[in-house]
């Protein structure tokens, strides 16, 4: 149920942030790296797609910068804390650029395979 | 609910009558000869009792007096006693300790029911007896070295214990040491062979006589087959496996009589059905349920009939995938719960609360306050203190220690005599929202797999897709534990689903699937097992087991090149720790170099190819794929994947 914990803080969360300051600039090639090399990529898929009883889909369109920050921090769920003396505020925020530049799949209903 | 053991004898290859004449004419043939020392002569009793004295000489006789042959062996009984309990394959790596009854199973049994198969590792013998059981319903025969053998097959056992599998095995051991031959028979030889794995398995026994051998098989095969079904083991001592029989000697061949799986308490399932018609939001959670075909089938008429939500927990094909009541992705059906129902759960306190790995372990409720939780199971008919497989205890309002599938009857009846019309239109009205709930979920699926579609590695959603569009117009069986098929495909047959490990011991998966892939090729039907990379390098020498034996499997590789639940693991401490993270796939993955499955395959006999890495290249391997395993042959595609 940890992955139904952390979709409920995000959604929760997110309006609360959403009208807080925009991310902070951030290298989206860089973050795709960095997402590898912390192993974010683990539990939540090498697109950010999610993982299957791993971790929550990340992106296309992530939720604001600030819920994801509080949360690696100190998760309230099952995900590991990432403190800043682990992940720093530069290495998150290419990583949330890189988030964000993941693009959209294609819609589900013109994918023939996942409609039979 | 009877069955006369001889009487199953009808197609055996050589008839108990004809067994016996033809030992009775070997015996003549020895008495004409007529140099025969006179204690080689006739067989003593005691030659047949594992345990008591042998005469044996304390000297070499003198050549021309020595008894060199045997036409009666006792294993060629062993033999008529497993013929007569129907077993149909033996999954076996050879050894020593068991020759005689390997010797008789093929030359005397004719090796036809059953057919022995050459496993290279007894981890896959057993995990191979426990896929076919899945399939079949009833247990394969696993031999094996009593020692070393037993060492290698225990992890399985634990496996088929904790899954509630039967599995029969017959493992040999020389007891008295007076015979044995001296080095490597001493050091695979013990004075109890299976206290090894007593701790889970449901039964042993060590027969000391030929009467005491049927006996005790015929206990055994009970066993195993009694809710909770389970592991059992004999040990064929190697003296009454070799020393012939006396002339006419007849050991008894007990009746199998099956007992009848224990049903709930009437008084419980009367009090169930009240709570379950009476409650508002009813779920039922079935995890190893449906033991047979009947088990799904009732499972629906509950849930139908109730109009209930059911989550499947997947330890059996429990309930159709595409059913509308088919609650299982739902993210508040737990919660919202008043009354819920647990079939065969194995971690009912897991399922009911939620548990957070993190420096202090917590974890809180997620039903709603004054659920009512009621249990169906047969482990309390068979736990055992050692092995903590029990898991936690939940906090019960009714217990039912029975079989949960014998139970199901009873159960659909005593709520059909208290369901009113006002009941019957609420449960409409509820039916009615979970079918809706139901497709919004089926739609949410569909749009969570469409995400990294393109992506290589290949995401595991887009390769179950793939894998589903090759054969979902074959009679195909799901011979492996997989959480994306279960979103994506249509699950409707018992046979289409054989759920997990049991004790989540990694090796398992492999040899399950070749194992329920052997049970599916008398029906025809298309077997296709989607395998962890790490789980088939415990032992691949299945991949040529398949290959020798000729038998129809499609093995697509989930290849994220890692332990992957164990990179998760070391992470999870490297951050709990504050130190470096990126240190998570040190000892924990499979690269540097990459394995080349589809070149592993090819060098065993299997048509392999891959890595695939590009997923548009995915769907034409699998066509040609398909179309070899068509002809009966077995295949391996190597997928190169995301990580889940």
């Amino acid at each position: 149920m940890h992955k139904l914990q952390w979709t409920i803080f995000l959604l929760c969360a997110a309006p609360l942030f959403s009208q807080t300051a925009a991310a902070p600039a951030g290298d989206a090639p860089n973050g795709r790296k960095l997402f590898e090399k912390y192993g974010c990529y683990q539990c939540h898929g090498r697109e950010a797609q999610g993982g299957l009883g791993t971790g929550p889909r990340l992106g296309p369109k992530p939720l604001p910068y600030v819920a994801i920050q509080k949360y690696i921090r100190q998760p309230t769920g099952q995900m590991p804390p990432y403190t800043a003396k682990v992940v720093n505020d530069k290495d998150l925020a290419d990583m949330y650029a890189f988030l964000q530049s993941v693009a959209a799949p294609p819609p589900a209903k013109d994918i023939p395979l996942l409609n039979n | 609910m009877r069955k006369s053991l001889w009487g199953s004898k009808k197609k055996s290859s050589v008839g108990r009558r004809g067994f016996l004449k033809g030992a009775a004419g070997g015996a003549a043939a020895l008495a004409v000869a007529g140099s025969q020392p006179a204690v080689a002569q006739e067989p003593a009793a005691a030659a047949r009792s594992a345990s008591a004295p042998v005469a044996a000489p304390e000297r070499d006789p003198a050549p021309s007096a020595e008894l060199l042959t045997a036409d009666r062996p006792g294993s060629d009984f062993m033999v008529d006693v497993i013929k007569a309990l129907g077993f149909e394959v033996i999954f076996s790596n050879p050894g020593s300790s068991f020759r005689a009854l390997h010797e008789s199973v093929v030359n005397y049994g004719g090796n036809k029911m059953p057919e022995f198969h050459t496993c290279c590792h007894e981890e896959s013998s057993v995990g191979m007896a426990h896929g076919y059981a899945k399939i079949e319903g009833k247990p394969a025969l696993v031999l094996a070295h009593g020692t070393v053998g037993l060492q290698h097959a225990s992890m399985a056992i634990y496996n088929a214990y904790c899954d509630r599998v039967p599995v029969f095995m017959i493992i040999g051991n020389t007891i008295d040491a007076n015979t044995r031959r001296p080095g490597v028979e001493w050091a695979h030889s013990v004075q109890d062979a299976a206290v090894l794995v007593r701790d889970f398995t449901k039964w042993d026994d060590m027969p000391i006589s030929l009467p005491h051998f049927a006996e005790s098989a015929v206990r055994a095969y009970k066993l195993a087959m009694t809710p909770p079904t389970m592991p059992v083991l004999l040990v064929a001592d190697g003296d009454l496996q070799e020393n012939p029989m006396a002339p006419g000697e007849k050991p008894r061949m007990p009746k199998l009589t099956w007992s009848a799986p224990p049903q709930g308490d009437a008084a419980a399932v009367a009090e169930t059905a009240k709570l379950l018609v009476n409650a508002e939001n009813p779920v039922i959670i079935a995890d190893r349920c449906a033991r047979t075909p009947a088990g799904l089938k009732n499972l629906v008429e509950l849930a139908e009939l109730l109009q209930a939500a059911v989550i499947n927990q997947n330890g059996r094909m429990n309930f159709p995938s595409r059913h509308p009541l088919n609650q299982t992705e739902s993210r508040t059906i737990i919660r919202d719960a008043d009354v819920i129902l647990g079939l065969e759960v194995w971690d009912f306190w897991g399922t009911v609360n939620n548990f957070r790995d993190q420096l202090h372990r917590t974890y809180r409720p997620i039903t709603k306050a004054g659920a009512k939780m009621i249990a169906i199971s047969a482990t309390d008919l068979n736990t055992r203190a050692n092995y903590q497989d029990f898991q936690r205890l939940p906090d019960l309002d009714i217990s039912m220690a029975a079989d949960s599938e014998a139970t199901l009857p009873a159960l659909i009846d005593a709520c059909k005599k208290l369901i009113t019309a006002d009941r019957k239109r609420a449960f409409d009205e509820r039916g009615k929202k979970l079918a809706k709930a139901h497709q919004d979920a089926q739609e949410r699926l569909r749009v969570e797999a469409s995400y990294a579609w393109d992506a290589s590695p290949i995401s595991v959603a887009r390769m179950s897709a793939e894998v589903w569009a090759a054969v979902k117009d074959k009679d195909w069986s799901l011979v492996s534990n997989n959480a994306w098929p279960q979103r994506l495909w249509n699950f409707t047959k018992h046979y289409q689903y054989i759920g997990g490990a049991g004790g989540a011991g990694v090796g398992y998966g492999a040899p399950a699937a070749l194992g329920a892939a052997v049970a599916n090729k008398k029906y025809g039907r298309f077997s296709v097992n989607i395998q962890n990379d790490g789980d088939l390098m415990y032992a691949p020498g299945v991949l040529w087991t398949s290959a020798h034996h000729q038998i129809p499997l499609l093995t697509v590789m989930h290849n994220n090149r890692a332990y992957h639940q164990e990179v998760m693991h070391l992470q999870r401490m490297s951050s709990r720790h504050q130190r470096q993270i990126d240190t998570a796939e040190i000892g924990t993955t499979l690269k540097n170099p990459n394995i080349d499955y589809a070149n592993l395959a090819k060098s065993m006999g299997v048509h392999g190819e891959g890595p695939i890495t590009d997923p548009k290249d995915l769907g034409p391997a699998l066509k040609r794929a398909v179309d070899i395993v068509a002809k009966g042959e077995p295949v391996l595609i190597d997928v190169v994947t995301q990580p889940r």
